[in-house]
């Protein structure tokens, strides 16, 4: 009753507030496209510089009105770039496949079984979260020497096998399974690895598709331990790739921008496929905490 | 037969979870845990490439504590982490809260503009703002002549007190927007109910956003904070493309700069790990600090 009389007056009771209702969003959507456009505005003028011509690079803030290839000609002529990309391709598909496998493997075990060590394996696990990777490049750098393996890709692909991260979102997803669920499974004679492969894994489908994306995102990107390991340029990804070409052509801005954006779209294109998942996923472990 | 079948069953349910495991915890433990207890030992170790080590007890920490371009580059990360941080919070909590305002048109495509620069790599990122920062003709200096009429030759990355700035400005502009979307996640997490029955009791905007949206969001604003935190301190890859090294005077030296060009251009394995259990030191301290401080562990929370 009380409240039905308040939302009943409110309007009238208080006219500046009507007004506000008005001028507000108009404000708001403005100050909104204004971010936007400032936060676009620098890819969009890598777009733009990829194809502009060495004249027209700085004479046009933005798009020239003659577009050219020049810039990727330079590109592909002065550096194997297929190379690195197939590079990076591999290293990035592979380290994701792996620590897929082996986070959703694992991340099963700790939310649905019970065994020896488990308690102790999770703490260990969370202390290691806490420490900061680059503790581990020395020592690891060390032990990869050891082996033999410095320039090549064990290097970059057994140390980054496993991710504690992923262990942990593929657990909190998978306690919300229903336990009955996987009893179904058993009693229609599935073995426990087929219950992994046939219900786990697709009723975990979005998180696979956000982890993905995280794992492919870190490891595209990752620059400090592969430009520690990888010596010879036909073994470079393109992080290494580029930053080398910064040094050897720093005149060649047109073919650097061209290479960087080359460098940014298979990332963006695997966030247009799964970007639902990958926001979801993102913040589902902070928000259920 | 069946006696056979049912042990087989009951067996391979034992092990399942140890099977599950194992391909994560042989890694972990070869790659992790080893390294990790091997970089204790290193760091009380001088050594001259991977293979010759002398134990020199704490004398890699002592002249730590001496060498001036540690206490440079603890002092760059600092101030790049206290800049980063208070700058990037407010700021992408008021995004936030702008886009969770119900009557906003385009939220999806909003949330996608603040949010791309985080895919963009920080290498890629730094080739990217080498140009941007260029004086004359980089698109930063064009902008601000154009709307504050600052002079063209703004040499960003040339003068030490400008580089600085620069790298805030920077990673302000890749993480604004992630750290939003956890902001815009808690804010949609926040039960409508409690604002009506705030508004009932006479609650202006401010005393809703004080009394119903900071309690509801606090926990993943110290995450968020924590989480920044912990970046920041370990930031390498932009400063290292973007100024090919450490700056002018330094100015752009960080922990982890530091640490790689100790132990991978010099080639001293102990005294980077003894860099890597300092920063991991004061990470821990930091973020046990902001907990305590931001009252993580308060029942009430």
């Amino acid at each position: 009753m009380e409240k039905e009389r308040m939302k009943a007056n409110r309007p009238m009771a208080n006219p500046a507030r009507r007004m506000g209702g008005a001028v507000l969003p108009f404000l708001v959507h403005g100050v909104l496209l204004a971010l936007a456009a400032i936060m676009l505005a620098p890819l969009f003028w890598l777009v733009c510089a990829a194809f502009k011509s060495p004249e027209d690079l700085f004479h046009y803030t933005f798009a020239s009105p003659h577009p050219t290839l020049h810039n990727w000609r330079v590109l592909f002529e002065k550096e194997p770039v297929f190379r690195y990309v197939a590079n990076s391709l591999f290293v990035s598909s592979a380290l994701t496949l792996l620590q897929l496998l082996t986070a959703s493997l694992a991340g099963f075990a700790l939310a649905k079984y019970e065994f020896w060590g488990k308690r102790p394996l999770m703490t260990v696990m969370l202390a290691t979260m806490m420490i900061p990777g680059q503790v581990l490049l020395a020592p690891t750098y060390k032990l990869i020497n050891h082996m033999g393996l410095i320039d090549t890709y064990w290097a970059l692909l057994l140390p980054g096998a496993v991710s504690v991260f992923g262990i942990i979102l593929f657990r909190q997803s998978i306690l919300q399974v229903p336990d009955d669920l996987l009893d179904a499974g058993r009693i229609d004679g599935c073995s426990e690895f087929r219950i992994y492969w046939e219900i786990i894994l697709p009723v975990s489908r979005p998180m696979v598709g956000a982890f993905t994306l995280i794992a492919f995102m870190g490891a595209w990107n990752s620059f400090l331990w592969p430009q520690i390991v990888l010596q010879s340029r036909h073994l470079f990804t393109l992080p290494i790739a580029l930053n080398n070409m910064v040094d050897l052509y720093s005149q060649e801005y047109g073919a650097l921008m061209a290479g960087t954006l080359l460098s940014i779209l298979p990332v963006a294109f695997l966030f247009a496929l799964l970007q639902k998942e990958f926001l979801a996923g993102l913040t589902s472990g902070a928000v259920k905490g | 037969m069946s006696m056979h079948r049912e042990t087989f069953w009951a067996l391979q349910r034992k092990a399942a979870p140890y099977l599950f495991v194992a391909p994560f915890v042989i890694v972990f433990c070869s790659f992790m845990v080893y390294p990790l207890l091997n970089s204790i030992w290193l760091a009380f170790q001088f050594t001259n490439g991977p293979q010759s080590s002398v134990f020199v007890g704490f004398d890699n920490f002592l002249f730590m504590l001496r060498d001036p371009d540690f206490w440079t580059a603890l002092k760059n990360t600092a101030i790049f982490t206290l800049f980063s941080v208070f700058l990037q919070l407010p700021l992408s909590l008021g995004l936030a809260l702008l886009l969770n305002a119900r009557w906003v048109r385009g939220r999806n495509f909003f949330r996608m503009a603040f949010f791309s620069p985080h895919l963009v790599g920080q290498v890629f990122v730094a080739l990217l703002f080498s140009l941007i920062f260029l004086p004359h003709y980089g698109l930063l200096n064009r902008a601000l002549h154009a709307v504050f009429g600052v002079g063209l030759d703004t040499k960003w990355l040339m003068n030490a007190n400008l580089v600085m700035p620069a790298l805030v400005l920077t990673s302000l502009w890749m993480y604004v927007g992630f750290n939003m979307i956890y902001f815009l996640a808690a804010l949609q997490a926040v039960d409508r109910n409690l604002y009506e029955a705030a508004m009932v009791d006479g609650a202006s905007r401010w005393q809703q956003f004080l009394h119903v949206t900071v309690p509801g969001i606090k926990p993943i604003a110290v995450f968020v904070i924590i989480m920044s935190t912990i970046g920041s301190f370990q930031l390498f890859e932009l400063p290292f493309v973007l100024l090919k090294g450490p700056g002018p005077d330094n100015s752009a030296l960080t922990i982890v700069m530091y640490l790689y060009n100790t132990g991978f251009s010099t080639g001293d394995l102990g005294y980077a790990s003894a860099i890597g259990w300092v920063l991991v030191l004061i990470i821990l301290t930091v973020s046990l600090a902001q907990a305590k401080v931001t009252g993580l562990w308060k029942k009430n929370v």
